[in-house]
């Protein structure tokens, strides 16, 4: 049974139809990527299925219930990290750990799940001394302390450097060899490509494309070749690199050429991406 | 065994989840140096002040009595109303009410809860007050201490449901405090709980006539200075009756737990 079914959501704010008809599926264990610029619908998509906004129409099934009117066990079984939330500041993050695993009927062990999030250093510390980035690994510690199959991330490293990044992803990667469930939703390009093992890219509220990174990059944008024939550089876009590719070798050769510059190269997801969220009137 | 099996089997029941939230919202509130200075210790302070500023009798007791039946009526609308009132706004616009409506915390315990710690915190001032007043001031306990508690839980219902209909008509955090001291402030010295309110002009007598404290404050007094029971004073049940339940209706009908959009 899928994690996660969506099909024909709907919901609109007063005149602004922020979800236009959304279908997906995400299977147990999967990390799903949604992808797409800010107003695409992505956050009103992941609050109906938490549970806290209602749909204008559609079906929604999340661990075996309707969001709308879910099960005792649901919110047991989901952890939220919200696209911004505070904790209370004065508490320090072994205390907030604590309050946390006491709503849930099986809670993971407080330290371990500090020592997940890579906070053992600052279990003390109270939350107003945290930087921004050890902030966001408390909404994450504490979104996993109810031992969740399922897992909500709503843009989880915004803001964070670089290095804080990379370490977030290592957490996201382990939390799918612990099994668990993960919807992800983010406008960056490179955290979808690392961490997903499928990506939906939502424009206007409506799903227009659907796969593996590695499926999206090669299904949509041909590849490119380019090299550089007396200065001037060439380049060629084509859906059937090997054969084009072997023809300019072969010709090269023929004529006793080196091919200078030659690159071939998978458009990325970013390109992808770009193409497929950019206006109509502007592609 | 399903891992469902094992998680009914570890259900928690609810009244231990109410007792853990109890102990953290009662570890939220100390931990805060600010609420617990201006909402435990601030009414401590002015009757330190006005404890030893009036002298002579009131109502045919030590006026001191006086003092101290205001001060705890005007605690309970600085811890149940102001302080309850600005704490639910910071929460909501942080995004904590909307974190844990994410989590198998119900709501109803949670919103119990947080009464029952602003009641605790109310009620340990109100047993300071009393220390305060024996020790510097010979002021007696309540004579009757049943109905002196009665009216303590009444307060404390009335001004906790104005509390948070406060926080639903607030819309942001930032100024939150000074809107509710705005409210509490001029409440507290045309209700009389800062003293008689005989020498204020008659358009205040008349404002304060209609405001929920003053009431609070006849009912104590009536308990605390006149040892009558609290229903000796229907009038001023029936006004704090009147004011808590319109509180509590605009809170049902205004309450968000999501941040207002910006």
């Amino acid at each position: 049974m899928p994690a996660i079914e969506v099909s024909g959501l709907r919901k609109a704010y007063g005149s602004l139809e922020a979800v236009r008809g959304v279908d997906f599926s995400i299977e147990e264990g999967e990390v799903f990527g949604l992808l797409g610029p800010n107003g695409a619908g992505k956050t009103t998509t992941v609050e109906i299925l938490e549970g806290y906004r209602k749909r204008d129409a559609g079906e929604v099934r999340v661990l075996g219930s309707d969001p709308e009117r879910p099960k005792p066990d649901f919110r047991q079984r989901i952890g939220v990290v919200l696209q911004q939330s505070q904790m209370w500041a004065n508490l320090t993050v072994r205390e907030i750990h604590a309050i946390f695993a006491g709503y849930y009927w099986a809670p993971r062990d407080v330290e371990e799940v500090i020592a997940l999030v890579g906070l053992q250093d600052k279990a003390d510390a109270r939350v107003k001394t945290l930087s921004g980035g050890q902030k966001r690994r408390l909404d994450l510690g504490i979104a996993l302390v109810g031992d969740p199959d399922l897992v909500f991330l709503d843009e989880p490293t915004t803001g964070f450097d670089p290095q804080a990044r990379r370490a977030a992803w290592e957490m996201i990667r382990s939390l799918r060899s612990l099994g668990k469930t993960v919807l992800l939703t983010t406008h960056y390009l490179d955290e979808a490509e690392q961490l997903s093992d499928r990506v939906a890219v939502l424009r206007d509220g409506v799903i227009v494309r659907v796969g593996t990174p590695s499926e999206l990059t090669t299904a949509d944008l041909q590849t490119e070749i380019r090299y550089r024939r007396n200065g001037e550089e060439i380049l060629v876009r084509t859906d059937e690199p090997t054969r084009v590719l072997a023809e300019l070798t072969s010709a090269a050769v023929a004529r006793g050429e080196e091919l200078d510059g030659l690159q071939v190269r998978r458009p990325s997801l970013e390109e992808v991406y770009l193409a497929l969220t950019a206006d109509e009137d502007e592609a | 065994m399903s891992a469902e099996a094992i998680r009914v089997g570890l259900r928690r029941p609810a009244h231990r989840i109410f007792v853990h939230q109890l102990r953290s919202e009662q570890l939220v509130f100390w931990r805060s140096r600010e609420a617990a200075f201006f909402i435990f210790l601030f009414p401590l302070l002015l009757f330190l002040l006005l404890g030893s500023v009036y002298h002579g009798r009131y109502q045919h007791v030590p006026i001191v009595r006086a003092v101290l039946a205001g001060l705890v009526a005007y605690g309970c609308a600085n811890t149940a109303f102001a302080g309850l009132a600005i704490q639910l706004v910071l929460r909501r616009e942080n995004g904590i009410l909307k974190r844990l409506r994410s989590t198998p915390l119900p709501p109803a315990t949670y919103v119990g809860s947080l009464l029952v710690s602003t009641l605790i915190v109310f009620g340990l001032q109100t047993i300071a007050l009393f220390l305060l007043g024996r020790a510097l001031y010979g002021t007696p306990f309540p004579s009757d201490l049943a109905s002196f508690v009665a009216t303590i839980v009444i307060g404390a219902a009335v001004f906790a449901a104005l509390g948070t209909a406060t926080a639903s008509a607030i819309r942001s955090a930032e100024g939150s405090s000074a809107v509710v001291n705005f409210i509490l402030l001029p409440m507290a010295f045309l209700s009389g709980a800062f003293g008689p309110t005989r020498g204020y002009p008659a358009v205040l007598r008349a404002i304060g006539e209609v405001l929920p404290l003053t009431y609070f404050v006849k009912l104590v007094d009536a308990v605390y200075l006149h040892g009558d029971g609290f229903w000796t004073q229907p009038e001023a049940l029936a006004v704090l009756g009147a004011w808590g339940v319109a509180g509590l209706l605009f809170t049902i009908f205004k309450f968000r737990w999501e941040p207002s959009e910006r």
